[in-house]
């Protein structure tokens, strides 16, 4: 069955495909993780927040984003932004921005949602007492929850973090839409060129599948050292 | 000299009325015990006093300064005082050391080095300098409360504030902290203690406050409140809690 298999058009494009591909699709994925997490816990630390505004207008983004499909907002993005960046800077023409910055910032305010309700969640599962103690030490909200409540609540929560980028990078493949050389779309160019569709789409299903089956039993592993001994 | 003094205190959750009109006060060097039913306010009321649990009329000062006015820093109030809780609330995710030394460095601004040592003196007075490196967890509930009581004391505070401390211990592990109260009390700290633990009461405090449904129902002085407690819900909460 695998006779018409060509595996030398894959051996052929191993060094696009990773050096090129991979590379832009881990890029993009470790940059919105970063992003995501940063702007994620923000977002949680206001949903969790007293003030009716803050946690209004974080729920309120949460709900947005987390309503509209994904790839919608990339492509929705990719051609907003030149304008918008147009109008912030008074420039007389739509500024051209790099598709790999675009795509950054869009997976950056999407997977900030996701990060945001696991960070929130870790945040309500720890103990009162916690909060209470920090302040009775005298420490403000803001020490009591640098040095107290994050601390506990992003260690609980690695293990569903570490998933979620594993699904963040899996989601990266969407910028496609963008005709953007990641992973996947290095190895749609190849099979369009060489008229191996069977082989690259094949080929591509499987090194995601490896590497996030990897990924998530390091993720297993880790999950038992970072434990916080209780 | 008044180190503590509520004056008329009331607090409502609701149309429920946790404190009603508490009056009391604790001199420097005292020490106090508070007791009464599940229930009746005593946690509440000892969180009023470093404004963890806010007010809804009446006043409260501690060592001169109005915790319930606008003006009050409470970050600064509450360093001041030192508070344990009834299941310690030790900072699981950083080992002994830190735990001691956290709040001596972000809240007194001490260097990393002073806090260290304080914390390790400290340590050592409760016993368990061995035990520096390890983890809350890894400490069993005597322990665990021992080093929260250091861990208020490298605060240097101007009073202790207890809530229950060795209501959550097995019994074998209740002597241990005790005993660590004891000495504070005879070194001169300012306590106020919530517990049922008469024979701590017996042996080191100066007056008793029994409290129910919210009202300090006396507020007598150890031998006197032992002797022959005024009241008779008093009278009937002694004898329930001395049998056991
Ligand atoms: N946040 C709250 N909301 C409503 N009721 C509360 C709250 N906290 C405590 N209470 C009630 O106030 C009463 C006194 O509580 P507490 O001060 O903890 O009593 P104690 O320490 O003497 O057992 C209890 O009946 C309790 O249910
Ligand atoms: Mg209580």
């Amino acid at each position: 069955m695998l006779s018409g298999f060509d595996f030398q058009t894959i051996v052929n494009a191993l060094p696009y495909l990773f050096l090129t591909g991979m590379t832009f699709t881990l890029t993009l994925t470790l940059f919105a993780t970063i992003g995501g997490m940063i702007f994620g816990t923000l977002l949680a630390v206001m949903r969790s927040s007293d003030n009716r505004i803050l946690s209004g207008i974080a729920g309120g983004y949460v709900n947005l984003l987390r309503s509209l499909p994904l790839v919608l907002v990339i492509f929705w993005f990719y051609f907003l932004v030149p304008f918008l960046a147009q109008w912030l800077t008074g420039s007389s023409s739509p500024v051209r921005v790099d598709p790999f910055w675009s795509s950054v910032i869009t997976f950056t305010l999407f997977e900030a949602c996701y990060f945001c309700e696991i960070v929130r969640s870790g945040i309500q599962s720890l103990p009162r007492g916690q909060t209470l103690a920090a302040s009775a030490l005298g420490m403000t909200d803001r020490q009591a929850l640098i040095y107290v409540i994050l601390p506990q609540a992003l260690r609980n929560m690695l293990p569903l973090i570490l998933t979620q980028t594993i699904i963040l990078f899996q989601d990266t493949s969407l910028v496609y839409v963008l005709s953007i050389t990641d992973f996947l779309g290095a190895a749609a160019k190849i099979a369009q060129r060489d008229g191996r569709l069977l082989e690259m789409y094949v080929f591509a299903a499987f090194v995601y599948f490896v590497i996030s089956l990897i990924a998530s039993q390091a993720v297993k592993r880790l999950q038992k050292r970072v434990a916080i001994i209780r | 000299m008044s180190m503590i003094t509520l004056r008329d205190v009331s607090k409502t959750y609701g149309d429920f009325r946790v404190l009603s009109g508490c009056s009391t006060s604790v001199s420097k060097g005292e020490v106090v015990v508070v007791c009464g039913p599940s229930g009746s306010g005593k946690s509440t009321l000892i969180k009023t006093i470093n404004g963890l649990e806010p007010i809804d009329s009446g006043n409260i000062t501690v060592d001169g300064t109005a915790v319930s006015s606008p003006t009050t820093n409470l970050p600064l109030l509450r360093a001041k005082v030192g508070m344990v809780f009834q299941h310690f609330e030790l900072f699981p995710h950083l080992n002994i050391r830190e735990n001691l030394a956290l709040a001596q460095i972000k809240v007194l601004k001490r260097p990393r080095d002073t806090a260290l040592e304080k914390g390790a003196a400290l340590l050592e007075r409760v016993g368990l300098s061995a035990h520096a490196e390890k983890f809350p967890g890894q400490l069993s509930g005597g322990q665990q409360q021992r080093v929260a009581i250091a861990r208020a004391l490298a605060m240097d505070p101007i009073a202790m504030l207890f809530d229950e401390p060795t209501s959550a211990l097995d019994p074998e592990m209740i002597n241990e902290v005790l005993d660590v109260m004891v000495e504070l009390a005879r070194d001169g700290m300012t306590m106020m203690v919530v517990t049922h633990e008469m024979g701590f009461a017996r042996k080191v405090a100066n007056r008793v406050i029994f409290m129910d449904r919210g009202e300090i129902v006396e507020d007598a002085d150890k031998n006197e409140f032992f002797g022959k407690p005024r009241s008779e819900r008093a009278q009937q909460f002694l004898s329930k809690i001395l049998v056991h």
